[in-house]
């Protein structure tokens, strides 16, 4: 599980997160909703390990490892994976290099036998399929010339192969259109299970119409301000942040 | 004997030595082609950095250094590249080796210039420009021999490999091939060359290559010496209608390399690509020169060159096209992209348009930078080691150059000889 204790950060000196406290057991998926400039983004780049945020105080643990001590792709192996909210274009390098790369290095810091070519391709194909991705996409650059759609679904691909422990979704809904929100909520419900957890990062409530949280978190001003079940989304798009913040 | 005197004096001390042994020594019209030449460079010797052209390239460790030509050929063994190709010509100190080649069944004529000198008169020297570059100026006072190739109309040639080692003799020594490759109208060739070896060497190769009507060339290069090399090659290029001159340059080894291209389309809708991946480790230095003419209508010309540093290294790179009044229609475009891996490495860039037609679309970009933060965090972010991630940016720029290559065996051997800089260098970090 993910355990987050009084965690503070900073970017370039101005406070963004000022005490976030939050528990996603294992095999629960939590949203996190929030107004623009709440630090949504901020708390999934902090538990990614971006370069840039520091930590100013608390802790961040996921299954017993002291996450924030650990190197991006140490996060990654031991099973942290972020869906970006504007996925990253890398002209020259391919798609299915990209993804095999990965996931042998998953693999190999996990002390597992890698995947030669042929089998690295059956996987592939298979958990396109399931997304409705064409086998194109493969030899493309990875997310060069991809429609805002295509570039979610390949984040939803990566995460079919990675198989993460956890998973934190930053504004995925953004810019998608209703078939692209179905097919990539669809790929994180078929991920859900005992040995998964996600944290949902979104500003609007329909992301959650497809992907039915257990919990529900508002994040405001760099706190967590109010907590409770799935329909605290739908009070939140009635309501508005106004009103949660009045009572707060 | 005394002590070998250094730099432009000791080469025209040695050419004063040598000028009634060096191949052709009888005939009068190359006698005159070296006394001239002799006389430009002693002129002007090693050209210094208050030189326009050479402001960003310090010639100094090659003046100040006492090279002196091999005067024996290497009869051991000698460790040649895996061939590419049925068909190979080897130079071993730039000298022509008949035993180390494969030319039988080309469909052309290929043999070492010293052996055709008659044949070569009309040509020889009819591009090189010993007045205005010193370095071809003392190619033409020294050189010995080189490759010859004179594809008749029509022919397609395939490919041809050229290969240039140099042979460690213990002690500094230059050479200075001069090479002519002459394709009549429509004739076909792709040209892949090599130049590997090592030692304390300058190698100074000279190229004049003549693209006939509708004639194309694919001249593929891989400069690969051994880091205590300077390789300094001038080429000159001139394209006739229609022809097609393909340049595409990978330097990669030694500690010094100058590739320096002039480049004149004449005729009508002739078109010249001139493409590279130049890339420099720990107190190496690169530079790519390049000058194109556009002196004919409709002729179109890309370039597109790629440096990489890393440590304390330079590069350079310099690129001039000057459209004739005639050149209307050009279509040219320039872009030079430079990756700099270290906080010591340093690029100087300078692109040169001079446009004397008004019909004209050219363009030209350069960009520099380091690797790209999120590009690095998302490959991270997927578990992919700093080192690895930084390995498959700098791979996939390199790559992204040699793209526009067509011919599979040419990209083949572009694409190892990048791949095993890059190796080079993560060995040394």
């Amino acid at each position: 599980m993910l355990k987050i204790e009084g965690l503070t950060a900073e970017i370039d000196g101005k406070a963004i997160l000022k005490g976030i406290d939050l528990e996603v057991p294992k095999g629960e998926v939590h949203a996190i909703m929030g107004p623009n400039g709440s630090g949504k983004s901020t708390l999934s780049y902090v538990l990614s390990g971006r370069d840039g945020y520091e930590v100013t105080g608390g802790t961040a643990s996921f299954n017993g490892h002291d996450i924030l001590a650990m190197e991006p792709e140490e996060r990654a192996a031991a099973g942290l994976f972020l869906a970006f909210q504007y996925p990253v274009e890398l002209p020259g390098v391919g798609n299915a290099t990209f993804l095999r790369t990965a996931l042998n290095a998953q693999r190999k810091a996990r002390g597992e036998a890698e995947l030669d070519a042929m089998q690295f391709l059956k996987l592939a194909r298979e958990r396109m399929k399931a997304l409705s991705m064409s086998d194109e996409m493969l030899k493309r650059g990875v997310n060069v010339g991809f429609s805002g759609g295509e570039k979610k679904r390949n984040e939803i691909l990566q995460m079919a192969l990675l198989k993460p422990g956890l998973a934190i979704l930053d504004e995925t809904d953004s810019g998608l259109d209703i078939d692209a929100l179905k097919i990539v909520a669809d790929g994180v419900n078929a991920m859900r299970g005992p040995d998964f957890s996600a944290l949902v990062i979104t500003h609007y409530q329909r992301l959650l119409d497809y992907i039915v949280p257990d919990r529900v978190h508002v994040l405001m001003g760099g706190r967590i301000v109010k907590s409770g079940g799935p329909e605290l989304a739908k009070e939140l798009e009635a309501q508005g942040y106004g009103a949660v913040q009045a009572a707060a | 004997m005394t002590a070998a005197q250094t730099g432009a004096a000791g080469f025209l001390a040695r050419y004063e030595g040598l000028k009634d042994h060096l191949p052709g020594a009888r005939k009068p019209w190359l006698n005159q082609l070296r006394a001239d030449a002799a006389v430009h460079f002693a002129a002007r010797g090693f050209p210094t950095r208050r030189v326009e052209q050479w402001k960003y390239t310090d010639l100094a460790p090659v003046a100040q250094a006492a090279f002196a030509e091999p005067l024996t050929s290497v009869d051991g063994t000698v460790r040649l590249p895996a061939p590419l190709a049925p068909h190979r010509a080897v130079f071993v100190d730039g000298r022509f080796r008949p035993d180390l080649s494969s030319l039988e069944g080309l469909p052309f004529r290929a043999l070492g210039l010293a052996n055709d000198l008659a044949e070569a008169e009309p040509h020889l020297g009819a591009l090189a420009k010993p007045e205005s570059e010193p370095l071809a100026a003392l190619n033409t006072m020294l050189f010995e021999d080189g490759l010859f190739l004179d594809l008749p109309e029509g022919v397609d040639g395939g490919l041809l490999e050229l290969v240039s080692v140099a042979v460690d003799p213990g002690r500094p020594f230059a050479f200075h091939p001069r090479h002519l490759i002459r394709l009549g109208a429509r004739a076909r060739l792709t040209l892949i060359e090599t130049a590997a070896g090592g030692g304390h060497c300058l190698h100074n190769p000279v190229f004049e290559i003549e693209v006939a009507e509708g004639a194309s060339l694919t001249h593929g290069r891989m400069l690969q010496e051994a880091a205590t090399v300077f390789h300094l090659s001038t080429i000159y290029a001139r394209i006739a209608a229609e022809g097609t001159y393909d340049n595409f340059t990978v330097a990669a080894g030694p500690r010094l390399t100058r590739n320096e291209i002039h480049a004149a389309l004449v005729g009508p809708k002739a078109a010249c690509h001139m493409n590279g991946a130049q890339m420099a480790g720990e107190g190496q230095h690169v530079d790519t020169t390049t000058a194109l003419d556009h002196a004919a209508p409709d002729c179109a010309s890309r370039q597109t060159y790629k440096t990489v540093l890393a440590g304390r290294s330079r590069g350079v790179f310099q690129g001039r096209i000057h459209v004739h009044r005639v050149a209307q229609r050009t279509d040219g475009y320039q872009m030079n992209q430079a990756l700099l891996l270290s906080e010591e490495a340093e690029i100087d860039s300078k692109p040169q348009l001079e446009i004397y037609a008004d019909d004209v679309k050219c363009s030209h970009g350069a960009t520099v930078g380091a690797l790209d933060a999120d590009s690095l965090f998302y490959l991270r972010s997927r578990g992919i080691p700093e080192a690895q991630a930084k390995a498959m940016l700098v791979e996939a720029f390199l790559h992204e150059a040699v793209e526009t290559v067509t011919d599979e065996t040419l990209k083949g051997a572009l694409t190892r000889a990048l791949d095993a800089w890059w190796a080079r260098q993560g060995a040394a970090a």
